[in-house]
C-alpha cells in the first residue's frame, strides 16, 4: 500500500516537472538601443551564466564599423576607434589602452561579442561618449535622448489623466479590466522621480512605471474601464473612463454599416471634443497588432503611414483645412470601424495611407466597386457603399496626380480591390507613399514626409469647393 | 501491492521522460538552427495534348504593369485542365529566380474551377499568400495577373474568384481584397491604367 502511495506521488511530481519544463519556454532577451542616429533591438545571448551581446551588431546603426577575425583573435575598427580581442580571454586592448571584460570574449563564427555588463565602460571608449544603461531592463540610450514625461489628473466632470512627454511617443497600448496599459520599445522614455504615481482621483488612482527586456511600461490603475487618446503631434496622452470618450457617432441615414464602434484612437477623443465639422479624413493604414508590410527589418509600414497622415494632417490644417485622424497612435482597428467612423463624420474626403519598399513616388487608388450590389430603401449596400461618389473620387485622384506629376514626382492612378474604399460615402483615395529615389530609408525622412503631405494639401486645397459642393 | 518490479520500471520511464523534458527544453533554448519550412516544388503531372499558343499577362513590379508574353504550352482539350495549365505556366515564371514579380517559394495554384457560366474560382496553397509581399500595388499586381491570363485565353470568363486553401480570405497579403469577385472588364480598365 505504501508502495502504491510512493508510486502516485512520484508520477505526480514527475509529471508536474516535465510540464513545467516543457511548456515554460524561456522569453527571448533583448537589448534595446536608442540614439541619435537609429533606435533599435538586439538579440541577448548566454554564455556560462552571463548575458552577451554582438559587438559589431551593436555598433553598427551608429556609425562606420569594420571587423576581422583571424583565429582566436578579433579586431574591431569603429570611426576612429581601434578593438583587439581574443576568444576566451578576458584581456582586451582598446586604442591601444588594456583593460578587462568582466567574463571572457566570445567568438562564435566570427561574431564577437562581449558581456553585456562591459556595455557601459566599453562604448564610451569606442563611441567618444558617454552612455547611460539600464543593465537590469537592459536599456541602453546613446548621447542625449531621452524623453520624459508629467502626469496629472484634471478632475473635473470626466476626470482625465493628461500625461505630456518631451517628444513624440507611440506606444502599444492595451486595456484589461482595471488596467490600461502603454508599452514603449521604440521610445527612449525615462522613469519619472518616481516609478509609482498616485493621483487624487476616484477613477485613476495611480499609474507605475517599469522597465524590463528592453522596454518601458506604464501602467494606468483605473476603477472604470479607461481609454487612450493621442493629441498634440503624439506628445500628450489622454487617459480618460471609455463612458467620457466614445464618440456619440450619429446615425448614419444612407448607409447600414456593420455596427462596431472603434475603441481608440485619436478620433474618439476628437469626436467627443463637439461637432467640429471636417474637411479631411486621414486613415492611417494598419496599426498596433496589424503591422501591414515589414518595409525593412526594422521599419513597419503601420508606423511609416501613422508619420506620413500626421504630417499630412499638419499641411492640411496649415491650409485652413480641418482634418481628423481616424488613428493617431499605435491602435489595432478593423476596416468596418474606419469606414465607420469616417462615415459619421461626413468629411469633404478621405484620405487613406498606405506605405511600401516597392518602386518610387506614389501610387494613387480609388476603389473597385464590385458591379452587384443593391440598395434597400434607405440603407445603402455596404460593398457599394462608394458608388455614388466614385466620379468624386476619380477626379481628386486626377487632381492629386496632377499635382504630383507637376512637383515631378513619379505618380500612379489606378482602381484597386482595395478595403475600406468601397465602404466610404465620400470621395475615397488611398496614397501609398514609396520611396525617393534615397531609398527605403527616406520614408522616414521628415523632409520627404512633408513634400508628399504639402503636395497632397496643396492638391486638396485647390479643389476644396468643388469636394465641399459634392457633400 | 504493486509488484515490485513495476515500480522500479515506472521510475525508469519517468525519469527517462523527466530527462528527455530537459533535453528538449535545452534544445529549445538553443535556438541556433531555425527550422526551413518543408518546402518541394510543385510537381503536376505532365500536360497531354497540342501545343498551343497562348498569351500571358505577366507582372512586372519594376515599371508596375502587366506585359503581355506569348508562349507555347501543351494545353489539355478539357476546359478546367486547361485553365490550370495556363495557371501553372504562369506560376512558373514568378518562380524563377529572374522572375520580374517573385512570388514566394512553393506558391500553386491547387486547381481552377469553371462553375458557374461565365465564373471561374482559382484555388491557390497557402504558401501563395502566406509568403505573398505585401503592398498596395504588388498584390493587385498578381491578382490583376491571374485574372487577365485566365480571361484572355479562355474564352467567356467574366468573374474570377480568388481562394485560399480552398477558403475565402480577406486578403491576399494585408492589402488586395479577396472577399469578393473581381470583375474582368474592369480587370481590363485597371491594366490600361497601370500603363506608363
Amino acid at each position: 500500500m505504501r508502495w502504491s502511495k510512493r508510486l502516485w506521488f512520484s508520477i505526480f511530481a514527475l509529471l508536474l516537472v516535465s510540464a513545467f519544463l516543457l511548456y515554460s519556454a524561456p522569453t527571448e532577451k533583448k537589448i534595446t538601443v536608442y540614439s541619435n542616429a537609429a533606435n533599435y533591438s538586439l538579440p541577448v545571448s548566454e554564455h556560462g551564466g552571463q548575458d552577451y551581446v554582438g559587438l559589431f551588431e551593436l555598433l553598427e546603426p551608429l556609425g562606420s564599423v569594420s571587423a576581422k577575425s583571424d583565429g582566436s583573435k578579433w579586431k574591431l575598427h569603429y570611426n576612429n576607434a581601434d578593438g583587439e580581442f581574443q576568444n576566451g580571454k578576458k584581456k582586451i586592448r582598446i586604442n591601444g589602452r588594456d583593460m578587462n571584460l568582466p567574463g571572457n570574449f566570445v567568438l562564435e563564427a566570427g561574431r564577437g561579442q562581449v558581456p553585456l555588463s562591459s556595455v557601459s565602460t566599453l562604448l564610451p571608449l569606442l563611441l567618444g561618449g558617454p552612455v547611460t544603461f539600464h543593465e537590469n531592463s537592459r536599456r541602453l540610450f546613446i548621447g542625449e535622448v531621452a524623453v520624459h514625461f508629467t502626469a496629472q489628473v484634471n478632475n473635473g466632470a470626466a476626470p482625465a489623466l493628461v500625461m505630456n512627454f518631451t517628444s513624440p511617443v507611440n506606444p502599444s497600448i492595451s486595456t484589461e479590466p482595471g488596467k490600461l496599459r502603454m508599452t514603449f520599445t521604440h521610445e527612449p522614455l525615462v522613469p519619472p522621480g518616481s516609478q509609482t504615481l498616485t493621483f487624487d482621483s476616484k477613477v485613476i488612482p495611480s499609474a507605475k512605471y517599469s522597465e524590463d527586456n528592453g522596454a518601458a511600461q506604464i501602467e494606468i490603475d483605473g476603477t472604470v474601464p479607461l481609454f487612450a487618446s493621442f493629441s498634440n503631434d503624439g506628445r500628450t496622452i489622454t487617459v480618460s473612463a471609455v463612458a467620457a470618450a466614445m464618440p456619440q457617432v450619429p446615425t448614419v441615414q444612407r448607409a447600414a454599416p456593420p455596427a462596431n464602434l472603434p475603441s481608440a484612437g485619436a478620433a474618439g477623443a476628437a469626436a467627443a471634443a463637439g461637432p467640429r465639422r471636417y474637411f479631411a479624413v486621414v486613415d492611417a493604414a494598419h496599426g498596433g497588432n496589424e503591422r501591414g508590410a515589414a518595409l525593412t527589418d526594422q521599419i513597419a509600414e503601420k508606423d511609416v503611414t501613422l508619420a506620413f497622415a500626421r504630417r499630412l494632417r499638419m499641411e492640411l490644417e496649415a491650409r485652413g483645412l480641418a482634418t481628423l485622424l481616424v488613428r493617431d497612435g499605435d491602435t489595432a482597428m478593423t476596416l468596418d470601424q474606419r469606414a465607420n467612423l469616417t462615415n459619421s463624420t461626413h468629411p469633404g474626403i478621405y484620405i487613406c495611407v498606405h506605405a511600401t519598399s516597392q518602386g518610387t513616388g506614389v501610387h494613387l487608388y480609388t476603389a473597385m466597386v464590385p458591379a452587384v450590389g443593391q440598395a434597400r430603401g434607405p440603407f445603402l449596400d455596404w460593398d457599394t457603399a462608394q458608388s455614388t461618389f466614385l466620379t468624386n473620387s476619380q477626379s481628386a485622384e486626377s487632381v492629386l496626380a496632377a499635382e504630383f506629376s507637376r512637383r515631378q514626382i513619379a505618380v500612379k492612378a489606378m482602381a484597386a480591390p482595395l478595403r475600406p474604399l468601397n465602404n466610404i460615402i465620400a470621395p475615397a483615395v488611398a496614397i501609398e507613399v514609396a520611396p525617393s529615389s534615397a531609398g527605403v530609408s527616406s520614408l522616414l525622412l521628415p523632409d520627404y514626409q512633408q513634400l508628399i503631405g504639402a503636395t497632397v494639401a496643396t492638391a486638396l486645397a485647390g479643389s476644396r469647393d468643388k469636394l465641399e459642393a459634392a457633400r | 501491492m504493486i509488484p515490485r518490479q513495476l515500480v522500479i520500471g515506472t521510475a525508469v520511464m519517468l525519469t527517462i521522460a523527466l530527462g528527455m523534458a530537459i533535453y528538449v527544453r535545452r534544445l529549445g533554448k538553443r535556438a541556433a538552427v531555425q527550422e526551413l519550412p518543408a518546402y518541394s516544388q510543385p510537381v503536376a503531372p505532365p500536360a497531354s495534348g497540342p501545343t498551343e499558343q497562348i498569351t500571358l499577362y505577366v507582372a512586372y513590379d519594376d515599371p508596375g504593369m502587366l506585359r503581355a508574353q506569348g508562349a507555347k504550352i501543351p494545353l489539355p482539350a478539357g476546359r478546367q485542365e486547361r485553365a490550370e495549365e495556363l495557371m501553372r505556366a504562369l506560376l512558373a515564371i514568378y518562380l524563377d529566380k529572374s522572375s520580374p514579380h517573385p512570388l514566394g517559394a512553393g506558391s500553386e495554384v491547387r486547381s481552377v474551377y469553371l462553375v458557374d457560366p461565365g465564373l471561374a474560382v482559382i484555388d491557390t496553397n497557402a504558401a501563395f499568400a502566406d509568403s505573398h509581399r505585401s503592398g498596395v500595388l504588388v498584390e493587385e499586381l498578381t491578382v490583376a495577373s491571374l485574372v487577365e491570363t485566365l480571361s484572355a485565353n479562355i474564352p467567356g470568363i467574366n468573374r474570377v474568384k480568388i481562394l485560399v486553401d480552398g477558403k475565402s480570405r480577406d486578403t491576399l497579403a494585408g492589402h488586395a481584397d479577396l472577399t469578393g469577385f473581381f470583375d474582368v472588364s474592369q480587370m481590363n480598365q485597371v491594366v490600361g491604367q497601370m500603363q506608363p
